[in-house]
């Protein structure tokens, strides 16, 4: 018996340590030798050499603050939208979906199953110069006769709004579908207006699915560089397109290594704000 | 009391009825509108495989033809790009779900010290951007000398695939009757045999969709794999690269064929499980 109790004791290690093991070695390590690199001084051709180079996060901050600050906006408005856009849609979807949740649910998934690159593609054909949606707004006069839609920060982020929109849907649905319909009925039943039922009740209790949804949206599309390549034009490059360019183009290894750990930086900084606002919006709602 | 809140609810409830009206409909016209919002490039992208274009760009409509169904692997490097991003996905799938079952099982199934750090592990790759996974990867097989090619790819991709299956996995196991377990080794049987007679055939559909979403963002990664992929070049890559000198109608032809493959897989499995739900409701 005692032999059989430390062989169960020993199990989970056993089932935890090859997953593990692989997620410290390709994930945790990784991030330190990005840190290394991080610090390191030199060039690509002479080598570059381990120097307490902390003068590299001062240039990536100063040197790139528009982008940084571009990024962080462009993945704030594009979360706002996607919120905005999603959150009728989920609610639609959670209670008046019916039996037909799960078939409508797909049809919010179903644009991931067309790779990423060839969505976008798709949205650049659509707001190209000669395509409808730049043709009808130079009619109505939105756009002037020469004004162009790709190349201009909308494009970029109705992309990003588009990309990621699903981030933000699901689980917002996940959080709406779980509301018993019993406390709104009760509210209305204490004479709540519709409308005030759903401030009181509804949207408080959809509030866990709102925090996933604008961080599952906002720390990817902050990353982002392929709206900005392919619906943008240099002027609306993202932090995402500088850290590529450097890494792989330009093989500025530090300097690249740096600005993603600002990145990181800025995000865990864009959350904590967003954690506290959201907590204690909850206290005093 | 009753006399007064009598006519006023009746008022609300009639306000309300005509409000409700109001709104289920505008909601409901509303969210059409959203679904072909998200349904238009799709449709752009399936169109534009049957385009014709005259230049190299496939941007214009110039024509309805089958030719790039017929060939489409006309354009050189297409078919390689593609047979490499199914092996990847094939093996990177298979092995980030036995990786991410097992972390699943030990997660959910046993106390042990160091849950929280588990956890906190799982949870840290889906909330870094995919640049800082990319980049980190290739910082860790540059200083290590790693021949870039077949097995960085995989790396990578295993690596980002874990955290999907853990998750997708224990939300299945969760929900899972322990008696069944107990059940079976009180007739005789011991761990082993209990968890390929009684746990694997139960937790089979977990594993079959932790299998098919690590396949699907395997095969639609492109950050992490541009980072890593040398001069390998999976679909993705070939996209990327195509877009530049403008990309051939054979790319939508591709485009196309995954989604409906995987949107007639998925809307099969939905109607099933109507189906049976229907039937039990019936039963």
């Amino acid at each position: 018996m005692g032999v059989l109790h430390r062989h169960r004791s020993l199990t989970p290690y056993l089932l935890l340590a090859p997953g593990l093991l692989y997620l410290g070695l390709f994930f945790v390590v990784p991030l330190g030798f990005l840190a290394y690199q991080s610090l390191e001084s030199g060039s690509f051709d002479v080598g570059y050499a381990f120097t307490w180079a902390w003068g590299n996060y001062w240039d990536a901050i100063r040197g790139y603050r528009g982008h940084f600050v571009r990024s962080l906006e462009y993945a704030g408005i594009a979360t706002a939208l996607a919120l905005l856009v999603s959150y009728p849609l989920a609610y639609w979807i959670a209670f008046r979906g019916g039996r037909w949740k799960n078939l409508l649910l797909l049809f919010i998934v179903a644009p991931f199953f067309v790779t990423y690159l060839i969505r976008t593609l798709a949205w650049e054909t659509i707001l190209a110069d000669q395509g409808p949606v730049v043709r009808v707004l130079r009619d109505v006069g939105v756009l002037g006769p020469n004004g162009r839609l790709l190349a201009t920060s909308v494009a970029v982020v109705a992309g990003i709004t588009y990309n990621f929109l699903p981030f933000m849907a699901l689980p917002l649905y996940v959080s709406l579908e779980q509301i018993d319909q019993r406390l709104v009925e009760a509210a209305q039943d204490l004479y709540a207006s519709k409308w005030r039922a759903f401030l009181r009740v509804t949207l408080p209790l959809s509030l866990p699915g709102v925090v996933a949804g604008t961080l599952l949206t906002f720390i990817p599309a902050a990353g982002d560089f392929i709206n900005a390549q392919l619906l943008g034009s240099p002027r609306q490059h993202m932090i995402g397109n500088v850290i590529q360019s450097k890494f792989l183009e330009l093989t500025d290894y530090p300097s690249a290594a740096s600005m993603s750990f600002v990145l990181m930086a800025a995000i865990l900084l864009f959350v904590a704000v967003y954690a506290r606002a959201v907590g204690t919006e909850k206290l005093t709602g | 009391m009753n006399a007064i809140a009598a006519p006023a609810s009746a008022r609300n409830r009639a306000v309300g009825g005509a409000w409700a009206f109001v709104r289920r409909h505008v909601l409901t016209v509303y969210s059409i509108l959203v679904f072909t919002y998200l349904m238009l490039p799709i449709g752009v992208v399936i169109a534009f495989s049957f385009n014709n274009p005259t230049g190299r760009f496939n941007y214009v409509w110039d024509g309805f033809t089958l030719d790039n169904w017929k060939n489409w692997d006309g354009v050189p490097g297409l078919r390689s790009a593609m047979v490499l991003s199914i092996e990847i996905a094939v093996v990177a799938s298979v092995l980030a779900t036995v990786l991410g079952t097992l972390i699943a099982l030990a997660l959910v199934r046993y106390g042990f010290r160091g849950r929280g750090a588990t956890n906190l592990l799982i949870f840290l790759p889906l909330s870094t951007p995919e640049i800082v996974l990319g980049a980190s990867l290739l910082t860790l097989f540059l200083n290590l000398n790693f021949v870039f090619g077949f097995t960085t790819i995989l790396i990578a991709h295993v690596m980002f695939c874990i955290s999907f299956a853990v998750v997708t996995v224990k939300a299945r196991l969760i929900g899972f009757d322990r008696h069944l377990e107990e059940a079976a080794m009180d007739l005789g049987a011991n761990e082993w045999a209990t968890f390929r007679k009684v746990t694997l055939p139960l937790i089979a559909p977990a594993i079959l969709a932790s299998l098919l979403l690590c396949f699907a963002i395997s095969i639609d990664d492109f950050v992490v794999t541009y980072f890593n992929a040398g001069p390998r070049i999976t679909f993705p890559l070939f996209v990327w690269g195509a877009a530049r000198i403008g990309a051939p109608p054979q790319v939508n032809v591709i485009g196309s064929v995954i989604f409906l493959f995987a949107v007639s897989a998925m809307v099969t499995n939905v109607l099933v499980q109507m189906r049976r739900e229907k039937a039990r409701a019936t039963a």
